[in-house]
C-alpha cells in the first residue's frame, strides 16, 4: 500500500478552489460547476479514509471566506456532500462514469438546496432558477474530472 | 486529527464514525453561521479573512488586469483620439451644467430657509479599483482595493460617474466588499422624481434591472420616470440618480405594480468607484434611524436658526413612515409635535 494521497488531494483541491474564484464573463460564471465541491466528492468516494468529512468542511469554510453570505454555509453544505460521498463510496465507485454522473447530480442538488435553504434562513433569500445549474453542468463535467482526477493519484496495489 | 484520518485506518472501521464526524461538522457549522448571524464579533474574523484572501483576488484576477493593461498600452492611436474627443465633449457639457449650480445650490438654500449657503453634501469622495467582481456567482458583489487602512467604513455609499452603485458590507484592511443595488439582497430606497413619490428598489440580481416591489397597482409611475435616492435608510445622502423606469407592468388583479427600473451606474464595465463620505447635519445627508427617540427630538436634523420649523418635522415625517409603510404619518404626530419645543421655545423672551 502506498502513502496516502493527501499530496494530491490538496493540490487538486488547490487547483479547483482557483478555477471556482477566477473571475470569468456573467454567463460563465453562472453555468460554472462547483469543482472544489466536484473534487471533495471524488476524494469522498475514491480515498474515504484520507480526505473525507474534514476535508469538505474545511474546504467550504475557504469558500465561505470567499463568497458567502453566512460563515459556515458552505462549511455544512460541503460537508454534507463529503459524508455522502464517505458513507456511500463503496456503490458509488463500482459503478460506470455515466451512472456516477447521475448520484453526483442528486448529490449536487441537495448541496444546493443546503444553500438555498440556509440562505433563506439567514435573510439573504436568492431566489434564481439559474442557482440550480451548476448542480447540472457539475454532473455534466463529472465523467471529464474523474478521469483528470484519477490520473493524478495512482495507489500501487 | 481526525479531520484527515491516520494512514493505517480502513474505512470499513470507520465507517461507523463518518456520521458522528458530520454530525459533529455540521452542528459546528451551524454554531459559525448563528453567531455570524447575531453576533458582530464575527465581523472582527471576517475582517481577518478578507485579510488573507484579498491577495489571492489579486492574484487571481491578474489576467484581466493584464489584459486590460494591454488593451490600454496597445489602444491604437485613432482610438484613443476619439476617446480624447468624447471626453471633451462631455467636459464642456459638464462644465455648462455647472456654471450655474453653484448660484442655484445659494438660491435653493435661501428659498428653503437657511440663512447660510449650504456646504455640498459629499464631504469628499475616494476612488477605489475594481479588483474582483465575481464574488458569488448570482450575488451581486464587488471587491475594491479600499479598506479600514484608507478609512473606509460599513454601509459607506459607493457612486460612480452616473450613479449609485451600492454600499460596502464586509471591511478589510485593504480590501471592501461592496454590495450592488443590483444583489436579491439589497433594498434601496428612493423616491421618483417627478412626482416625489417614495419607494423601495429591490436588486434583481440581474446587473441591468431594479425591481420596485412595493408600489401599489394605482400609483404614478410612467415609463422614462428618474428615481433618485431619498436619502432615507441612513445609507445614501438624498438626491442622487438611481435609475430610469423602463418597465410598467400595473395589472389589476394584483394589489401591486410590477416596475423595472434600469441603474444609471454602468455596474457592468466600471473598472472604478467612488467611495463617498457626506457632511452630517446637511440636510441631504441621509438621516440614521433614530430607533423611536424621536421624541426627544434630536438637534441635528434640525435646523437651527429656522424661522420656519415646519422644515424639520417633514424631513422627519417620512423616516417614520418609511419604517413602517402604511403607517400613516398621524400616527406620529405627537412624536413630531415635541422637536418643535426647543425651536418655539426662543420665542417666548
Amino acid at each position: 500500500m502506498s502513502a496516502s494521497p493527501r499530496g494530491a488531494i490538496f493540490k487538486t483541491a488547490l487547483i479547483a478552489l482557483v478555477l471556482t474564484l477566477l473571475p470569468l464573463p456573467a454567463w460563465v460564471a453562472i453555468v460554472r460547476p462547483e469543482f472544489l465541491v466536484l473534487t471533495v466528492l471524488y476524494w469522498s468516494i475514491q480515498a474515504p479514509w484520507s480526505g473525507g468529512i474534514g476535508l469538505g468542511w474545511f474546504a467550504g469554510l475557504l469558500l465561505d471566506a470567499f463568497q458567502g453570505p453566512v460563515l459556515g454555509e458552505h462549511a455544512l453544505a460541503v460537508a454534507l456532500v463529503a459524508y455522502l460521498g464517505v458513507h456511500e463510496h463503496q456503490r458509488i465507485r463500482t459503478k460506470p462514469l455515466l451512472q456516477q454522473s447521475l448520484v453526483v447530480f442528486a448529490v449536487l442538488v441537495l448541496y444546493e438546496f443546503v444553500l438555498f435553504a440556509v440562505d433563506g434562513w439567514s435573510g439573504h433569500p436568492l431566489i434564481s432558477p439559474l442557482r440550480w445549474v451548476p448542480a447540472a453542468t457539475g454532473a455534466l463535467i463529472w465523467p471529464f474530472m474523474a478521469t483528470v482526477l484519477s490520473r493524478s493519484y495512482r495507489p500501487r496495489t | 486529527m481526525a479531520a484527515f484520518g491516520t494512514r493505517s485506518g480502513s474505512p470499513r472501521n470507520r465507517g461507523g464514525s463518518a456520521g458522528f464526524r458530520f454530525s459533529l461538522y455540521a452542528l459546528v457549522s451551524i454554531v459559525i453561521m448563528v453567531l455570524d448571524q447575531r453576533l458582530d464579533w464575527l465581523e472582527r474574523v471576517r475582517f481577518a479573512l478578507q485579510a488573507v484572501t484579498y491577495p489571492v483576488e489579486v492574484v487571481l484576477n491578474s489576467p484581466v488586469t493584464g489584459w486590460h493593461w494591454l488593451q490600454r498600452e496597445f489602444a491604437s492611436r485613432h482610438a484613443l483620439e476619439g476617446e480624447n474627443r468624447r471626453l471633451r465633449a462631455r467636459l464642456h457639457e459638464l462644465e455648462m451644467r455647472t456654471l450655474r449650480v453653484d448660484a442655484l445650490a445659494a438660491q435653493n438654500a435661501a428659498l428653503i430657509g437657511l440663512r447660510h449657503s449650504l456646504p455640498p453634501v459629499a464631504e469628499r469622495w475616494l476612488p477605489a479599483d475594481i479588483v474582483n467582481i465575481e464574488l458569488g456567482g448570482l450575488r451581486q458583489r464587488i471587491l475594491v482595493d479600499r479598506g479600514e487602512r484608507n478609512g473606509v467604513f460599513r454601509n459607506q455609499a459607493v457612486l460612480d460617474d452616473y450613479g449609485v452603485v451600492g454600499q460596502t458590507i464586509h471591511i478589510g484592511p485593504w480590501s471592501a466588499e461592496v454590495q450592488l443595488i443590483t444583489d436579491p439582497d439589497h433594498d434601496l430606497p428612493v423616491q421618483n422624481e417627478r412626482t416625489g413619490f417614495r419607494t423601495i428598489a429591490v436588486g434583481t440580481g440581474d446587473p441591468d434591472a431594479l425591481a420596485l416591489p412595493y408600489l401599489p397597482a394605482n400609483a404614478d409611475i410612467r415609463v422614462g420616470d428618474v428615481l433618485v435616492t431619498s436619502g432615507l435608510g441612513g445609507v445614501f445622502p438624498s438626491g442622487y440618480p438611481v435609475g430610469r423606469v423602463t418597465e410598467v407592468h400595473p395589472s389589476a388583479a394584483q394589489p401591486l405594480a410590477r416596475v423595472l427600473v434600469a441603474p444609471f451606474a454602468h455596474l457592468t464595465t466600471d473598472r472604478e468607484v467612488m467611495l463617498l463620505w457626506f457632511r452630517q447635519g446637511n440636510p441631504a445627508s441621509p438621516l440614521k434611524l433614530l430607533g423611536g427617540q424621536l421624541t426627544s427630538g434630536n438637534p441635528a436634523v434640525q435646523p437651527m436658526p429656522a424661522p420656519k420649523p415646519k422644515a424639520a418635522p417633514a424631513a422627519c415625517t417620512p423616516a417614520r413612515a418609511a419604517q413602517k409603510p402604511g403607517v400613516q404619518p398621524s400616527g406620529s404626530a405627537p412624536a413630531q409635535t415635541k422637536p418643535a419645543g426647543p425651536l418655539t421655545g426662543p420665542r417666548k423672551p
